[in-house]
Order: C-alpha cells, then structure tokens, then sequence
C-alpha cells in the first residue's frame, strides 16, 4: 500500500485530492456521484458575513478548453451556513473547510471569529482572489500591503490552519505569497481564475453580465502550474496547486511543481466523479513508479 | 434514482426534419424515475472547442426496455456534433437532472404547449400523465411545416393542434393566437409549457392574469446541470434560484414575469 497522506501545517489530509472552493456546493449536491470520505478535503462555497445574491445572468461563457464565470459569490451568508448547512455536513469523514470572503478587513475578521469557533472546520481558505465582486475580494490579492493587513487581521482571531487562496492577476504571485506567509499563513492555495472575457460578434454585447469574469479549466493550467513552482520556490508554507486539473497526471504534474495538495474545481462540473478517479490514479502512478509516500512527489520537478 | 454519470448505448439516430434528430440510448441500468421535464446533460466527445456537456430534455422513457430518447435540436456545434453520432457508440450522461412537471390529478383538463423543440417534455408529459386523452390537449407551434415533428406515436395520448408562422400547418400565427389558447381557456386547470423564452412569457403571463396553475421549462446556460456552479440562475420572487436544481420546471407565480 501507497501511503497518499499529507501534511499542511498541522492538518493531516488522508490523501492530497481536495475540491475546490465553488465547485463542489457545500458537498451535499455531489454526494450522489462519490464517496466525499475518499477525498482528502473539500472547501465549500465561498461564504460572506451576509447573504449575497451574486450577479445577474448570465454569469458564464463556453470557452476553449474552458469556461469563464461571473457568479459573484453568491450564497446565503455565514448564519445561515452555520444554522442549517453545517449541522448537515460537519459529519463527513474529510477536511471540510471554508472559503471566506469580505468586502473589509472587518467583514473577513468577523466571518472568522464565526467560523473558528465551529469543531469540525480545521481550516479556512481567505479569498482575497474573487475576481467577479466590486469591492473587496480580489483587490486584496493584487497588492502585497493589503494582503498582508487582511492577513495580519484575520490571524489574530483564527487559531486553526489558515490558508489564503491567491489570486493569478497580479505582476508577481510569489512576492504576494511571501507577503502573506510573513504575517502568518500556514498555507496557501492557487490559483483562482483568471481574469477574461468574452464577446458576442453578432450583437456586439459581452457575454457575461459582468462584461469581465473568472477563467477556469484546462485553457489555465500551464499558467497554474508556472505559479504553483514559483511559489513553492518562494515560500517554506506548503501550497495547494489548482487550475485545469481533469486528471490524475494533472495532478501529479502539480505535485511536482511544488503542490503538497491539489483542488479539483471544474472538472467536477464535466464529470463530478473525476476527483475520486484522480485518489486511485494517484495510487496507480505511485505504485508503478516505486514511490512509497505521495510526499516524495512534492516539488520533485529535476530541472 | 440517484443522479449518476453513466455511460449509454446509442441505438438509434434519426433526422426528424432539418434541424431536430432523435437519439435513443440504451441504459445499463434501470430508468424507471425518469420524469417529464427532467433532463440530461451529455458530453460531447472529440469536438473542438466543446468544453462542457450540453443539457437536453427528455422525450420519453421506455422503462421496461431502459431506454431513454433525447429530442436534439441543432442550435450550436455541441449540438451538431451530437447529431453526428453514429449508433454503436457510447454517450456519457449525466441523470436525472432537475425537477420533473408536476403531474395532473384525475379531474384536470391539461393544455401542454410546445414551442420548437420544447415540444419534447410536452409529448412525454402528455404519455406519462395519465389522464383521459380527452382531457390533454397539447398544442405544438413552429416556423413551418418542415420545423414540426411527427408526433404519430403521441396522438392516442391527447388532442392535438398545430400552429406555424407561416400557416403551412395548422392555424397561421403562434400558439398563442390558436382558439384552443384564446377561447375558452379558463376550462384548462393546468398549462404546461416548454419553448422559447418570450412564447412562455406570453403564455404565462396570461395564465397569470387568468389565474390557471402553469408551470414553464426553462433553459438558462448551465455548466454542470446539478447544482454547483450557480450559472444558470433564474431571478425569481424569492432571488436567484438554479435552473438545474431548483427547476428547469418553475410555476410561473414564482418568477418575475
């Protein structure tokens, strides 16, 4: 047997396969394709201090290789989460974390203050990343002084494992990373969409709502993987890897360039069993190549 | 039934007319809580630039030979590639999807509404609900003749009428101008519809005003088809409701129309 285990700060994931944050609902909706127990984590929807009601349709566009979305974080607050979504999942046997997002440094203060009390959340993944709202969100990913006040911030009220999810729109990922890493982050996980478009020819209108909104998929996963590298190179925290992952050697190339775990996002949405082939092909590949813990693949790249 | 990614045999891939075919794939498994209304999302293999599975209304059911047939209207090249399966082949499916048309009680006099390809849940429903045929009335409106479907198999299950823009069948205008919409349509107790966007406002607006139950199938674009990406919202009364999950079916009392 393959030992799939990993650690991020002091979290033990039973296998390095998570899902990602807005493609996965709160778990519930997917639980008839997979066994959530197999996967090392899961990060549910983004959640706000209040309920949001996200942008208007349509909030998403076919593109090549790829999808963008407008959606606009949209979800019925943390009250209601704690409430009612909780009670119902706290119980599955993974790491369930949640994704916090605010439009203030006091919005991502008060989220957390909520969420830490609540025992079966081990971890909170702070969006500063979300292209698709107007205030807040990813203006706080684009520049190293607001990434390190909203983290400093949020550290001081958070006692479990903090991960912030960067954002792919910025000059230099790995200088955010360390800017975070330096006011105490335990990990951090990328990357979040990328920042596109798309144009309707005939009636010269945008596509999305928004005009503007997040690209995801295999179109991202070059740029993905080069962030994931630099970041491991740039910081001692270990990072999650994200980006156009549909398979197992996708994941594993993640893995090399530095990702201690993985997140599977829209590949759920082509076939919301991928995750769990991804858990066995991962065994697979290291039982071909002689590799006794899947932590002997991190950062292996030989250049 | 729970939702489940499978894999299903094309048995049969017919050409209706210019525009609409008629897939008929067979089921592994049993299929027996499949609903009129409720759809399936399928992939399309091997075609440039199609990322995502495209979302299609189920015709009909045949529960003891597991087999399901997909009414498929060519509207872009995901639907035009799946139109060029040849039988033999394997399809992926996402199923069941959505919420499935409330089913009439025995005393209700049912007027179902096709408008283009959203003439596929309406055929179903009219199979699947039954009530006398005397009290199904199904209504199908079209550019033309050569855009209807032959619906041969569905009449011993209702009564038909036809409209076509260009008065090539049935009365000339749209559904809405037929008499079995404009006279007398307080005697229906519950409208269905499926088609385009602004025949099933005008219709629901109407019963609306007339105060009759209706319940319309939309089709907002979707990525996954179960739920979790929120593309293909719908504002409704009470805010942004999936289409996939929350409907395709919605009353129409809960939507801002």
């Amino acid at each position: 047997m393959v030992n799939l285990g990993v650690k991020i700060h002091d979290l033990d994931f039973k296998n390095p396969v998570m899902l990602a944050s807005g493609t996965c609902g709160f778990g519930e909706e997917i639980a008839d394709f997979m066994d959530l127990s197999r996967l090392g984590g899961m990060v549910v929807k983004g959640t706000t201090l209040k309920h949001r009601e996200g942008n208007a349709y349509p909030r998403m566009a076919e593109t090549p290789s790829g999808m963008l979305n407008a959606v606009g974080l949209q979800n019925k607050g943390v009250d209601n989460f704690i409430a009612n979504i909780y009670p119902r999942i706290k119980d599955i046997d993974t790491h369930i974390i949640v994704n916090v997002n605010g439009s203030t440094i006091e919005d991502y203060v008060a989220l957390t203050e909520l969420l830490n009390e609540l025992d079966k959340i081990p971890a909170i993944e702070l969006n500063i990343s979300c292209p698709n709202v107007k205030e807040g969100g990813m203006a706080f990913g684009i520049s190293c002084p607001s990434a390190e006040a909203v983290v400093k911030a949020v550290r001081k009220v958070y006692s479990k494992t903090l991960i912030v999810k960067l954002s792919p729109n910025v000059t230099n990922i790995a200088d955010i990373a360390r800017a975070v890493e330096s006011q105490g982050a335990d990990s951090v996980s990328l990357i979040n969409t990328l920042l596109g478009m798309a144009v309707n020819a005939e009636t010269r209108k945008p596509v999305l709502s928004t005009i503007t909104g997040g690209l995801s998929g295999p179109a991202i996963k070059p740029i993905a993987l080069r962030m994931v590298w630099q970041v491991y190179n740039a910081v001692k925290i270990p990072v999650m890897g994200m980006g156009g992952i549909m398979n197992a050697t996708d994941a594993i190339e993640f893995m090399i360039a530095g990702a201690s775990t993985v997140q599977i996002g829209t590949a759920i949405f082509i076939d919301p069993t991928i995750p769990v082939q991804i858990v066995d092909g991962l065994a697979l590949y290291m039982e071909r190549h002689k590799i006794q813990s899947v932590s002997e693949l991190i950062g292996s790249l030989q250049c | 039934m729970k939702k489940t990614v499978i894999d299903l045999l094309l048995l049969e891939n017919k050409q209706l007319n210019k525009d609409n075919f008629l897939l008929k794939l067979q089921s592994p498994v049993p299929v027996s809580d499949i609903f009129p209304g409720q759809f399936v999302n399928v992939e399309i293999k091997d075609a440039q630039e199609i990322f995502l599975r495209r979302p299609f209304s189920v015709l009909d059911v045949d529960y003891q030979n597991q087999t399901i047939s997909l009414l498929v209207k060519i509207l872009g090249r995901g639907s035009k590639k799946l139109t060029e399966a040849k039988p033999g082949v394997t399809i992926s499916t996402i199923l069941p999807l959505g919420k499935s048309f409330t089913l009439p009680e025995k005393d209700d006099q049912i007027l179902l509404i096709g408008g283009g390809s959203g003439v596929a849940p309406m055929l179903f429903l009219a199979k699947l609900c039954g009530l006398d045929p005397e009290n199904v009335h199904v209504l199908i409106g079209a550019r033309s003749i050569t855009d209807h479907i032959d619906i041969e198999e569905y009449k011993p299950f209702g009564k038909f009428y036809f409209t076509t823009e260009d008065g090539s069948l049935g009365e000339k205008g749209y559904v809405t101008n037929h008499p079995v919409f404009t006279n007398n349509l307080n005697k229906f107790t519950k409208i269905y519809t499926c088609g385009p966007d602004l025949m099933m406002k005008a219709i629901g607006r109407i019963a609306l005003d007339k105060q009759i139950f209706c319940e319309v199938s939309l089709e907002n674009m979707m990525a996954c088809g179960f739920g979790v990406c929120l593309c293909c919202v719908e504002d409704t009364k009470d805010g942004h409701k999936c289409v996939c999950t929350d409907g395709p079916v919605f009353n129409v009392n809960d939507l801002k129309w």
